[in-house]
C-alpha cells in the first residue's frame, strides 16, 4: 500500500481516532485497523526501508526480514483477536492504550535503527500500563506503578546502552550511517546494558516480578493484550541482537524451570498463566541462546505462544468477566453453562502443553531438537522437566479448576458472542498450525523450511508418553489426596525483597530527600543544569574539553545519572 | 452475574460418579497402551531415533514425565511452607 511505512505507525495514528468515534463506528474501526495494518505489512517487500527525518535526525524506521516479519505478523493477529475479544468494552481508554501498545510493539520489531526501537520501546511501556490502571482500583493503581517503574527502568537501560554504543563506536562524529539494530557483541558496557534492558522485558529471573505481579491485576480484556506483546517483543529483540549468546541458554533454562513451582501453588488462575508465560518465554530464550535452528524454534514458539496464551487469557478473562473471580478455589463446574469457553480453554491448554495436532507441538519440538543437536543434555533434561510441568499446571490445572473439579454452584451465562468469536478464531489457529505446521514453517527465519518433518512416529509417541504420564501423576496425586489444596493466599516472590525490607531501608535513606523534595527538585531541574551548562560551555571551544573523547563518555554518564536521579526523586515524591 | 445452581437442572453425564470412574479406567488403559507402544520400537516397527541414548530406553519419557510431575508437586508443597502469606499481606503495614 504505502511504500516504506511501518505498519505500527499506522496503528498508532489510528489509535488516536478511537475516542472520537461513536460506539458502532468505533467497534468497526477496532477490527478494521489491524486488518488495514496487516495488509500494509503483507505488501511490504523484504528489506524495505522507511526513512523519516524528524528535527534534522533521520530515523530508519523500517526493516522487513523473516525474523521481524514473523513477529510483526503474529502481533497483528494478537491485536485483531484481542480487539474482537474487547469489542464490547465501553471504556475508550482501554481501546486506545491497547492499539497504541500493539502498534508500538509492531513498530518496534520492524524498526531498523536503535533510536526508533527506543522510542517504540517507551510507548510500549507507557501504553500498556493503562491496561492495568483501567481496573480503576487502588490495588491496580499501585500494581500499575510498580509495573511501569520496571518498564521505565528497561527503557533507561536501553537508552544508556545506545549511548554507550555510540561511545564505543568512537562518538557521534564518527557515526556515518544509522545505529542499525543488529547483532551486538557482549564485550563492553553497551552490549550488557542493552541485554539487561531486553532482559527486564523478557522477564529474566529476578527481573520477572512485574509480570507475575501486574498481569493478573489487569482488566479481563487488558491481560489478553499484555500476554501478547511485551515479552515477545523482548524475545524478538534478543533474537535480533544476541542470537547464539551462551549466557541466554542458562538464563532461559532457569526461566523455564522456576515459575512452574509457583504456578502449582498459585490460586489466581491468571497468575498461574502469568507464571507459565515466563516458563514459555524461557524456552524461547534458550532457543535464541543456541542460535541457528534455535532461533527458528524461538520464532515459531513465539508465534504459536502469542495465540494460545492469548486464548488462555481470553478464557480465564471470560470467566472473570462472567463470575467476577479467577480464583481456582471459587470456581469449578463452569462447563455446564460455559461449554464453549471450556472447550476453547482446553484447546489453549492442549496447545501450550504441546500435544500433537496442536500448535505448541509444532513449535516447541524445534527448540527441543535444537537443544539436542547442540549436545546439551543438562539443558535438555531441564526443558523436558519444564515441558511436563507446564502440562501439569497450565494444561490441566487451569481448565480443571475453572470448568470441572469441585462444583462451585456458579451458573454464569456463556461468554458474549464477541468473546466467543475471538476465542473460536484463536482456537482454530491453534489447531490449524498444529495440524498443518508448514504454514508456520514457511515464514520462519533461520534454517527451517516448510518441508521440515515434525510429525515423526518417535516425536509423537515420546511426547504423548511424557504428557499422558504427567496427567497420570495429576490423577494419582488428586485421588490420593496428595495434591495441594487451592488456598487464597499471597505467595512471596523475589519482589518481597524490595516491597518489604527494601521499602523500609528506602524510607530510612530517603526520608530527608522526601522532606526537602521541593528544594531538591529546584536543584535538579534548575541549579544543576545551569551549573552543567556553565561548565560545558567553557570547554565547548574547538580546542576545549568537549572536543576530546572522554568528555563524550562523561556527558553520557551525566545524562543517565540525571535521568535516574530524577526518576528516583519522583518515586520518593510519589511514595511520600 | 453468576446465577446459582438450580435444583431442577438435569444431571450431567459427568455428575454420575460411575461415569467418572469409567473415564478414569479408560485413561489408565490409554496410559498403559502408550508405554507398550515402545515394544514396537524394540522390535523395529518404527525408529525411535533419539539424540541421547536414554531416549531409546523403554518408556523413558513416560517415567520421566510421571516422576517430574510428582517431584514438582512435592517440591511446590515445600515451597508453600516458606512463601505462603495471607492474601492481603502487602496491604498490611508493619509485618515482617
Amino acid at each position: 500500500m504505502i511504500s516504506g511505512l511501518n505498519p505500527g505507525f499506522l496503528l498508532m495514528a489510528g489509535a488516536l481516532l478511537i475516542p472520537l468515534l461513536p460506539r458502532l463506528l468505533r467497534q468497526g474501526w477496532l477490527v478494521a485497523l489491524p486488518l488495514l495494518s496487516a495488509a500494509q505489512l503483507l505488501t511490504l517487500d523484504r528489506g524495505d526501508r522507511g526513512e523519516v527525518t524528524l528535527a534534522g535526525v533521520t530515523l530508519h524506521t523500517l526493516f522487513v526480514d523473516d525474523l521481524s516479519f514473523t513477529f510483526a505478523l503474529v502481533f497483528h493477529l494478537a491485536l485483531l483477536l484481542g480487539s474482537i475479544f474487547a469489542l464490547k468494552v465501553e471504556d475508550a481508554t482501554q481501546h486506545v492504550s491497547a492499539v497504541l501498545y500493539g502498534g508500538a510493539a509492531i513498530a518496534a520489531c520492524l524498526a531498523r535503527d536503535l533510536v526508533t526501537l527506543f522510542i517504540c520501546w517507551e510507548v510500549v511501556a507507557v501504553a500498556s500500563a493503562f491496561l492495568i490502571w483501567a481496573q480503576r482500583t487502588p490495588r491496580a493503581y499501585q500494581t500499575g506503578m510498580r509495573y511501569l517503574a520496571w518498564q521505565i527502568l528497561s527503557g533507561l537501560l536501553l537508552l544508556a546502552g545506545i549511548l554507550a554504543l555510540v561511545v564505543e563506536r568512537g562518538g557521534p562524529a564518527k557515526l556515518t550511517g544509522p545505529l542499525v539494530f543488529e547483532a551486538l557483541p557482549l564485550d563492553g558496557a553497551a552490549g550488557w546494558l542493552i541485554l539487561l534492558a531486553f532482559g527486564i522485558k523478557a522477564a529474566f529471573p529476578a527481573l520477572h516480578t512485574w509480570l507475575s505481579d501486574a498481569y493478573p491485576e489487569a482488566t479481563p480484556t487488558g491481560a489478553v493484550f499484555l500476554s501478547g506483546f511485551t515479552s515477545k517483543l523482548a524475545v524478538y529483540a534478543l533474537a535480533r541482537a544476541f542470537a547464539g549468546q551462551e549466557v541466554l541458554v542458562y538464563v532461559g533454562a532457569a526461566m523455564a524451570i522456576f515459575p512452574i513451582f509457583f504456578a502449582v501453588i498459585e490460586n489466581d488462575l491468571r497468575r498461574v498463566l502469568a507464571y507459565s508465560l515466563i516458563n514459555q518465554v524461557g524456552f524461547m530464550v534458550v532457543g535464541v541462546g543456541i542460535g541457528g535452528l534455535g532461533v527458528s524454534g524461538a520464532a515459531a514458539h513465539a508465534f504459536a505462544h502469542v495465540i494460545y496464551k492469548g486464548l488462555l487469557f481470553m478464557s480465564t478473562g471470560a470467566v472473570l468477566f462472567r463470575t467476577g473471580t479467577a480464583d481456582a478455589n471459587q470456581l469449578g463446574g463452569l462447563y455446564r453453562t460455559m461449554p464453549f469457553t471450556a472447550v476453547c480453554c482446553m484447546i489453549g491448554a492442549a496447545s501450550i502443553s504441546a500435544f500433537p495436532l496442536f500448535s505448541g507441538f509444532a513449535a516447541k519440538s524445534l527448540i527441543m531438537v535444537a537443544v539436542a543437536e547442540d549436545h546439551r543434555p543438562g539443558v535438555w533434561f531441564l526443558l523436558l522437566f519444564a515441558a511436563a510441568g507446564v502440562f501439569h499446571h497450565a494444561g490441566i490445572k487451569v481448565p480443571f479448576f475453572a470448568f470441572f473439579g469441585h462444583d462451585s454452584g456458579k451458573r454464569p451465562p456463556e461468554a458474549p458472542w464477541n468473546m466467543c468469536l475471538a476465542m473460536g478464531l484463536a482456537a482454530a489457529l491453534c489447531i490449524g498450525i498444529g495440524c498443518y505446521p508448514p504454514v508456520l514453517y514457511a515464514i520462519l527465519p533461520g534454517p527451517i523450511t516448510a518441508d521440515y518433518a515434525v510429525y515423526t512416529a518417535a516425536h509423537v509417541i515420546t511426547q504423548l508418553q511424557l504428557l499422558l504420564f504427567s496427567a497420570l501423576a495429576f490423577c494419582v496425586l488428586m485421588l490420593s489426596g496428595r495434591y495441594p489444596p487451592e488456598l487464597t493466599s499471597t505467595n512471596l516472590d523475589v519482589d518481597w525483597l524490595w516491597r518489604r525490607p527494601g521499602r523500609v531501608v528506602w524510607r530510612e535513606l530517603t526520608g530527608p530527600i522526601a522532606a526537602n523534595f521541593g528544594r531538591l527538585q529546584a536543584l535538579l531541574l534548575e541549579g544543576l543544569p545551569a551549573a552543567v551548562s556553565r561548565a560545558v560551555m567553557r570547554p565547548l571551544r574547538v580546542d576545549g574539553l568537549a572536543a576530546r573523547f572522554w568528555a563524550m563518555r562523561t556527558s553520557v554518564l551525566v545524562t543517565v545519572v540525571l535521568l535516574l536521579a530524577y526518576l528516583l526523586v519522583g518515586a520518593v515524591h510519589a511514595a511520600r | 452475574m453468576g446465577a446459582d445452581a438450580k435444583h431442577d437442572e438435569p444431571p450431567r453425564w459427568l455428575d454420575d460418579p460411575s461415569n467418572v470412574r469409567r473415564l478414569l479406567r479408560a485413561f489408565w488403559v490409554v496410559c498403559a497402551l502408550i508405554v507398550l507402544v515402545d515394544v514396537l520400537a524394540l522390535v523395529g516397527v518404527y525408529d525411535k531415533h533419539g539424540h541421547f541414548r536414554w531416549e531409546e530406553w523403554f518408556g523413558f519419557h513416560a517415567f520421566y514425565g510421571f516422576l517430574a510431575c510428582v517431584a514438582l508437586v512435592e517440591a511446590a508443597k515445600l515451597l508453600r511452607r516458606v512463601i505462603m502469606r495471607p492474601i492481603d499481606y502487602y496491604e498490611r503495614e508493619g509485618e515482617p
